[in-house]
């Protein structure tokens, strides 16, 4: 298709454009504008860190005083600013676990059998990531407003659990759906169980996509705040903390947690890349 | 597993013993269900059956001390649309100026994840995910910090005069960035841009770099090699892309209550203190409606535009 344009190829454009900066700024152009981008994405981090060191004059963190280190001190300094981090802490783990169980059942499903139904089970799973998050969780709270049921912990867990469970059965699904079916029959074949087959090879061949749906339930309930924000009625998660802190005062606490979990989850990514490249090390050796 | 249809072995033992299970039992043909059942029922309690309550919801009329009652009274939607409809477009706008911002600047970083990076590939992935793991609240929080009147950013784009060309298009207002429609959309930007990185990187990834070679060899220049070979296959992670930064910034409300005044409300400010503030139910119910209505409308139909169906 492009073959009229000769006088462009890669080779003959050298002569075309002397400059060598020029060239060099041609061939990295796209480089550069991703790294910018990746500069956007991380300006806020950079930001948080910085102003975890911030002794602030009045109630809000937005403005640079001078350097401390009292908050990374007292982390807890604030009146309930840990005890919300550890009911996140603990909803996301129980939003987690239930997501991934009840999410791993429907990917096999989806993954393995024939069934009548499929296509509104398909559906079912797609509505709610394609969802405004508003609008689920402005119904949701109707229902419960309506069943007269009282808003906390157990309204934000359903709620979690219910927008967590999509993201989980396509993590899996997909996982379930690429693997080799000739293993298992390979297993049946060498007089493995039902039961043996699929916890000796289906599910360690389906652990990666279980454990990314579990990966991301953690997050997404974790740092969940719309949904959160209708469902939970005077019950406190972080989010919630950090917005009713953005209508009070920012504590400089608030920095360093977030810090604090950006740095533990980077390491524990790093160490965990560590290990799998040491494992492939010693394997192939 | 039931599968019966698996090709003969090559030796004769499979003649003399047949499956086990060539007609499969009442019980085994139930393991879906089974499987499906708590999931799906959960789903169906908590996601289904409260939209056919907020539907319902959007048709009463009452009060808190007397209770709504449903009365069909379909006015609440003219109601709302009429006081509300500057919100709804205002979102709308925003959300698809942040989904092609996000795009255009999405599109570099998950190119260079994919062919530059090499061995830096995963250093650069981590830090594309590692914002997540700080809540977004505080990042945006941070952008306060950014974008403050007094700041350096704003400083800058005063020097170049930049906020001169952005107030002259309506997008700032004087000499600040925050609580106009710039500092919204930069937020909204921000916030979904990894949506955006991932499935572009998921389906740059997966283009065999042969091809490139082969459009090189047959004379192509770069840019007509991404605009004829590159873009074209990466088409189903700008779709996802797109429909996943798209849906949830058109709900959303944190970038334009943190970040923006109040001419910068979004429909998702709306709701939720129609909701949580006024407890007026069916205005809430009536305006998640419409908003779910209209997303599902634009996103069937870009589904279908676009081609891949299957992507879904």
């Amino acid at each position: 298709m492009a073959v009229h344009e000769t006088t462009n190829a890669p080779g003959t454009g050298a002569a075309r454009t002397p400059n060598r900066g020029l060239r060099w700024l041609r061939r990295n152009i796209v480089a550069m504008a991703g790294l910018a981008t990746l500069g956007y994405l991380i300006l806020p981090n950079i930001v948080v860190m910085v102003f975890s060191f911030n002794k602030p004059n009045g109630r809000f963190n937005y403005q640079w005083q001078r350097f401390s280190t009292d908050a990374w001190s007292d982390p807890c300094g604030v009146a309930d600013l840990c005890g919300s981090l550890g009911l996140s802490l603990q909803l996301a783990l129980w939003a987690t676990i239930g997501a991934t169980v009840l999410g791993t059942m429907i990917a096999f499903a989806l993954a393995r059998y024939r069934f009548r139904a499929r296509a509104g089970v398909n559906t079912l799973i797609f509505l709610p990531m394609a969802m405004p998050e508003v609008v689920m969780a402005a119904s949701l709270a109707t229902l419960f407003l309506n069943m007269g049921i009282q808003f906390g912990f157990w309204t934000i867990l359903i709620a979690h659990i219910m927008f967590c469970l999509s993201f989980v059965v396509t993590a899996v699904k997909a996982r379930v759906m690429s693997m080799d079916p000739r293993l298992e029959q390979a297993a049946q074949d060498l007089y493995a169980s039902p039961v043996q087959t699929f916890l000796r090879v289906t599910l360690p061949i389906a652990a990666p996509g279980i454990a990314a749906g579990a990966l991301l339930s953690f997050a997404l309930s974790f740092d969940d705040f719309i949904i959160t924000n209708f469902n939970a009625g005077s019950t406190v998660t972080f989010p919630m903390f950090v917005w009713g802190s953005a209508q009070r005062g920012t504590p400089v606490q608030i920095n360093v947690i977030g810090t604090a979990m950006f740095l533990v989850a980077v390491l524990c990514v790093l160490a965990g890349q560590l290990a799998g490249n040491r494992r492939k090390r010693s394997k192939r050796s | 597993m039931t599968t019966t249809a698996t090709p003969a072995p090559p030796d004769g033992r499979s003649e003399a013993a047949p499956p086990v299970l060539r007609k499969t039992p009442a019980r085994k043909r139930l393991v879906p269900y089974w499987l499906l059942l708590p999931g799906i029922l959960w789903l169906i309690v908590f996601f289904a059956a409260p939209l056919v309550y907020q539907a319902s919801t959007s048709i009463q009329t009452g009060s808190l001390e007397e209770g709504f009652k449903v009365t069909w009274h379909v006015a609440t939607y003219w109601d709302a649309l009429g006081e509300y409809w500057p919100q709804f477009i205002r979102s709308m706008g925003y959300a698809a100026v942040a989904t092609v911002l996000c795009l255009v600047l999405g599109y570099p970083l998950a190119y260079l994840i994919a062919f530059k990076a090499g061995r830096w590939r995963n250093v650069v992935m981590i830090l594309v995910i590692a914002p997540f793991f700080t809540s977004f609240l505080i990042r945006t929080l941070a952008w306060k910090t950014i974008l403050a009147d007094g700041g350096p950013v704003v400083g800058l784009l005063n020097s170049l005069h930049v906020l001169d060309v952005t107030s002259w298009l309506g997008v700032t207002e004087g000499h600040r960035v925050l609580a106009t429609p710039l500092a919204v959309v930069c937020g909204l930007t921000y916030n979904f841009l990894p949506f955006m990185v991932l499935p572009l990187y998921t389906s740059l990834e997966r283009i065999d770099p042969r091809l490139h070679e082969a459009a090189g060899d047959l004379y192509a220049r770069p840019s007509t090699t991404f605009r004829r070979v590159t873009f074209p296959l990466s088409m189903p992670g700008v779709v996802a892309g797109t429909l996943l930064t798209f849906i949830p910034a058109a709900g959303d409300y944190i970038n334009a209550e943190l970040l923006g005044s109040t001419d910068q409300k979004m429909i998702g400010n709306v709701i939720q203190s129609q909701f949580l503030r006024v407890l007026d139910y069916p205005t809430a119910a009536a305006l998640s409606f419409i908003l779910m209505a209209a997303i599902l409308a634009m996103v069937t139909f870009y589904i279908r535009k676009s081609g891949t169906e299957d992507l879904v």
